[in-house]
């Protein structure tokens, strides 16, 4: 059988599972399609979190951004899941204690105002938007390189897949595809990785061979990588080389974004109690790091697997001769997401530094004239199996488990943005009196509209699309997080103080990432260089969250000391939200 | 709630049990992975220093313990204060 029909059945394999699950899990309630009817196990939505949180970017780009940058871009690894120790003590047994259905709605009830919530249903929808975007764009990269289709062709599947199983079963039929999805994924991610940690320690768990000895060397295999990359004159691997102050910024930024971020927020709304939220995101983080320990291990190996091909008799030897290059690369190539370029005309591939200046003499010396390859982040991942040599159904996997990291993250995002539009804009202004049948057949439609606009913004990606970082982790840094720990943790931050403070958050956090990457994104209007040496405050644009959400802090307490305090009834709802007792009661009277 | 005095108590003992787990979190991730670590550089770990094996794998699973070691205590206090859902 042929890689190419592989790929089709495992893909088509999958893809009939989680249509069969849209058809099982189909929602008759709005409860059921906000909240898949509250009866979600602990560990069941545990799952369903990891692959609602886990996107193409973790899948396809983490281990590259590791590998290439190494010990720098820790950020990630701990950014991405530190955010879950917030979430998990701060705010999700509280809100789902609160016992509604969407993160704005909290904010309306709790800061007793209709600004509030309308100013959280525009930043949740500008940050979930940014994001479902890569998603979507993720989908149809894996189509065309794995399915031999065209871009736009595979994000028209895409859409149509999820299309039945999130506008049928909103929450119910996302948790449980999303549950599916996270096996395909983990499965995917973690058999290449066993593979290459056998084949380069010895050891067949990745996250220990990281820190296990190179069996071809018998030295450790982090000196061994750290040895190999300043040979070619990269920085060392295990180095810290970039603005610590900014690493500690930028790490805090995806930390507080991540427990900001109303897509996550609302999978704790499924579970039947507090406690089981409490539990619920530890399961989550277990499922999490299963794909988090094995990243680094996975760019570690396959940086130094590249650079074995490259130079198979060491760095010191000659380069590998573009003749003899493996099928993977190839395959590869045809992507454009690796390139050769003789530029020496010797035919061989010298692959090295050229940006390091120390390192031209020596480079001159050997008679090499810049660097010939470059290689994309995306590539490790998705390469992987075919660098280990591993037979065609692990590539298959592979593919399928890329698509499964797409389409859940894009899945978990549009039930977040249609449940902002009926629940928090047409129930919660236009039309309060709408009926529970005319509630879930707006939410149907926002969601079959929120697919539409997504496939095309999909399409036509606009500028801000490759800014998810520093839109969506920002924002829900710097505007959403900081106002919902508030509402619990204190009662007397009032009405006025939450809008001021998520306005100013949100206001600063966009000029600021305006000011460093153009308004509006378009290139060119950017007042400051976008890097930390030339940036207004020294900080960079992608950690600039972190301050947003100190000054919404500060405001909305400065703002609520100086204005009268909320009302007897919202200290009630406070005291009432603190504690885990009377939770079946809130559900009950919605 | 002024019927109900306990709860004052218990969530005191809340804001204390989550101090001291923030606290944990923030100096694993940013103590020992990023501003400590020139400090445990002389401690090696699989070809690199404790710093590093911090920032790539150990604040990971502190985090995890955390959360379950935060889960499991809450829930106790929860009953001990008689808070818990029925």
């Amino acid at each position: 059988m042929d890689q190419y029909t592989l790929n089709l059945l495992v893909v088509g394999a999958t893809f009939a599972l989680y249509i069969g699950i849209a058809i099982w899990a189909r929602a008759g309630t709005t409860s059921e399609f906000y909240a898949a009817g509250r009866g979600v196990h602990p560990v069941t939505n545990g799952m369903a979190t990891a692959a609602d949180w886990m996107s193409a970017a973790s899948f396809i780009s983490m281990a590259g951004l590791i590998a290439f940058t190494g010990y720098d871009n820790s950020t990630y690894l701990m950014g991405w899941t530190g955010g879950y120790v917030l979430l998990a003590l701060l705010l999700a047994p509280y809100l789902r204690k609160f016992g509604k259905f969407t993160v704005p709605e909290f904010i309306g009830d709790r800061f007793y105002s209709p600004t509030a919530r309308l100013v959280a249903v525009v930043c949740l929808i500008v940050a979930s938007v940014t994001y479902v975007i890569g998603q979507m764009t993720g989908v149809g990269v894996a189509f065309s390189r794995f399915l031999e289709v065209d871009v736009s062709t595979g994000l028209y599947i895409g859409a149509a897949v999820v299309f039945m199983y999130a506008v049928l079963g909103g929450m119910k039929g996302v948790t449980y595809t999303q549950v599916a999805q996270y096996v395909v994924l983990i499965i995917a991610y973690t058999i290449p990785a066993i593979f290459i940690s056998l084949q380069l320690t010895g050891n067949p768990i990745p996250g220990l061979g990281l820190f296990g000895d190179h069996v071809a060397s018998g030295e450790p295999l982090l000196a061994k990588l750290d040895g190999l990359v300043t040979d070619l004159g990269f920085a060392a691997y295990t180095e810290h080389h970039t603005n610590t102050f900014n690493m500690v910024l930028f790490t805090l930024s995806l930390m507080i974004g991540t427990a900001g971020l109303p897509h996550v927020i609302i999978r704790f709304f499924t579970v039947p109690k507090v406690a089981d939220a409490r539990w619920s995101a530890g399961w989550a983080l277990v499922f999490i790091a299963l794909l988090y320990l094995t990243a680094p291990a996975v760019g570690a190996m396959a940086r130094l697997n590249l650079i074995d091909t490259v130079y198979p008799n060491g760095p010191q030897a000659e380069a590998l001769a573009y003749d003899e290059r493996p099928d993977w690369m190839k395959n590869w190539e045809v992507t454009g997401l690796l390139k050769f370029e003789d530029k020496n005309g010797d035919g061989l591939i010298q692959w090295y530094n050229d940006k390091n200046a120390s390192f031209t003499e020596a480079a001159a010396a050997r008679g090499w004239q810049g660097s010939e390859l470059t290689v994309n982040n995306d590539i490790l991942v998705l390469a992987n199996p075919e660098i280990a040599q591993l037979p065609g159904w692990v590539i298959a996997l592979v593919a399928a488990g890329g698509l499964a990291a797409a389409l859940s993250t894009a899945a978990g995002l549009l039930l977040a943005i249609s449940g902002a539009v009926s629940h928090d804009l047409i129930k919660g202004q236009l039309n309060p009196n709408i009926s529970e049948k005319g509630e879930l057949l707006s939410a149907r439609i926002a969601m079959a509209v929120a697919i539409a606009v997504a496939t095309y913004l999909g399409l036509n990606p606009p500028g801000f699309a490759a800014q998810t970082v520093a839109l969506a982790f920002g924002l829900a840094a710097a505007s959403i997080f900081p106002v919902l720990m508030m509402g619990i943790f204190s009662k007397r931050v009032n009405n006025v103080g939450a809008v001021a403070g998520m306005l100013t958050g949100l206001v600063f956090t966009l000029v600021y990432i305006f000011l460093h990457k153009g308004w509006f994104f378009v290139p060119g209007t950017n007042s400051f260089p976008d890097t930390i040496e030339g940036s207004l405050l020294g900080i960079s644009s992608t950690a600039i969250g972190t301050v947003g959400a100190v000054l919404n802090f500060a405001v909305a307490i400065g703002v609520s000391r100086v204005t009268q305090a909320p009302p007897r009834e919202i200290q009630d709802l406070v005291e009432s939200i603190r504690i885990p007792k009377g939770a079946g009661a809130a559900a009950a009277d919605h | 709630m002024a019927e109900q005095p306990s709860n004052n108590e218990y969530w005191s003992a809340n804001i204390r049990l989550v101090t001291v787990c923030l606290v944990i979190w923030a100096v694993v991730s940013f103590g020992f992975g990023i501003l400590l670590r020139p400090m445990l550089s002389g401690i090696a770990v699989g070809g690199t220093d404790l710093g590093f094996w911090f920032a790539q794998q150990g604040s990971i699973l502190v985090f995890l313990a955390l959360i379950f070691f935060y889960a499991w205590r809450m829930n106790s206090l929860d009953r001990q204060f008689g808070v818990e859902e029925d």
